[in-house]
């Protein structure tokens, strides 16, 4: 309940405070983003299977995120940003449908 | 990454109460705050993607792309601008200088107009008649007298002459031609006979020192048995008139 409470402030906070991205994190924070959010299924399906833990979702939250921004960042001093976060969405996009689907079968069994 | 692999135990928890239960433990507080950063980053993205839209998301080299057309395309503008302003210039000195451009149009056109002799002209000048009792005065005499006459800095000239009915002018321009017949000499069409007064406005001195030269017209025409007599005036009036033709080639460039 606490988390579900904390993302619901953290989207309430965002849209009140409304702060402009930083030009130098802006190619940064969608990848993050959707990194994190992968994270979030992840942890939803865990949670779901009984096998929840939280400190695998903190390293495992902080690690994709890290991880999906330093892939986009080489990509971008290699010269193949774009084609590296389109990359880095397609396969976190996919693991977000995976984990969706789990869910999915947890909570209507089908 | 997440560490959550796709096998599962074919368990299944009371869901809602396993989503709901409430521990609080220090790492409930870092899973909240994850959460809430995340909703923060979620709300920021999508709102500055809607504020800026596709710019703030696109890459450098669709960034680059953009501005390339960008700049291609305020070129033309600034292009077109620079023409409309020219035109703009040149209308509004059309019409709001109007008087000014007027004004000075008519001094170039009189200025131009004693040189083109196309308008009377005033001034010193000299009054130089050559009499021919002997009729032996011919047509490149009167253009010698009048090159020599023009080298002194003649500004308006005009050749007068006695025809059948009365004495005639004509005024000297660029153009005019001398052409001997039987009895005189026609001077731009105009059949003259002596005496022939040439009326010039220039410097006095300088005109009447032209025509006495040894060896110049003064001598040639007491050689052909006529003579030639300069009085100089302060004020003259050259009131002969010469039509400009069209040209026949030469367009203004």
């Amino acid at each position: 309940m606490i988390p579900a409470i904390a993302l619901v402030l953290g989207v309430v906070l965002g849209l009140v405070l409304n702060p402009t991205v930083p030009t130098g994190l802006q190619p940064y924070l969608p990848i993050a983003v959707v990194a994190a959010l992968d994270a979030l299924f992840g942890a939803v399906r865990a949670q779901l299977d009984g096998i929840f833990d939280d400190r695998v979702f903190v390293v495992s939250f902080v690690s994709n995120v890290l991880v999906a921004a330093l892939v986009v960042f080489l990509g971008d001093q290699l010269g193949v940003g774009g084609q590296l976060s389109t990359g880095v969405v397609v396969v976190l996009g996919i693991r977000i449908f995976t984990n969706a689907a789990a869910i999915r079968r947890h909570l209507f069994h089908a | 990454m997440t560490g959550y692999g796709p096998s599962s135990p074919p368990r299944r928890p009371s869901v809602w109460r396993a989503l709901v239960r409430l521990r609080a433990r220090r790492v409930d507080l870092l899973v909240a705050a994850l959460l809430a950063v995340l909703g923060f980053g979620l709300a920021v993205q999508v709102r500055s993607t809607q504020d800026e839209g596709l710019l703030a998301s696109a890459r450098q080299e669709d960034l680059v792309q953009i501005l390339d057309e960008l700049d291609n395309r305020s070129d033309r503008l600034r292009e077109e601008i620079a023409s409309l302003n020219r035109t703009q210039e040149e209308l509004s000195s059309g019409s709001g200088d109007a008087s000014t451009a007027l004004r000075e149009a008519r001094r170039r056109t009189q200025l131009l107009g004693v040189v083109a002799g196309t308008v009377p002209a005033t001034g010193p000048g000299i009054v130089a008649t050559l009499r021919d009792p002997e009729g032996g005065l011919s047509a490149s005499l009167l253009l010698d007298a009048m090159m020599e006459l023009r080298n002194a800095g003649a500004e308006a000239m005009q050749v007068e002459g006695s025809t059948d009915t009365g004495t005639r002018a004509v005024r000297v321009v660029a153009l005019t031609s001398f052409v001997d017949t039987e009895q005189g000499v026609v001077v731009d069409g105009t059949e003259l006979r002596a005496p022939y007064r040439f009326v010039v406005i220039g410097d006095t001195s300088t005109l009447a020192g032209a025509l006495a030269i040894p060896g110049g017209v003064q001598d040639t025409v007491e050689q052909a048995g006529g003579s030639v007599e300069v009085s100089r005036s302060s004020a003259l009036k050259v009131t002969a008139l010469h039509v400009p033709e069209r040209p026949r080639y030469a367009r203004p460039d």
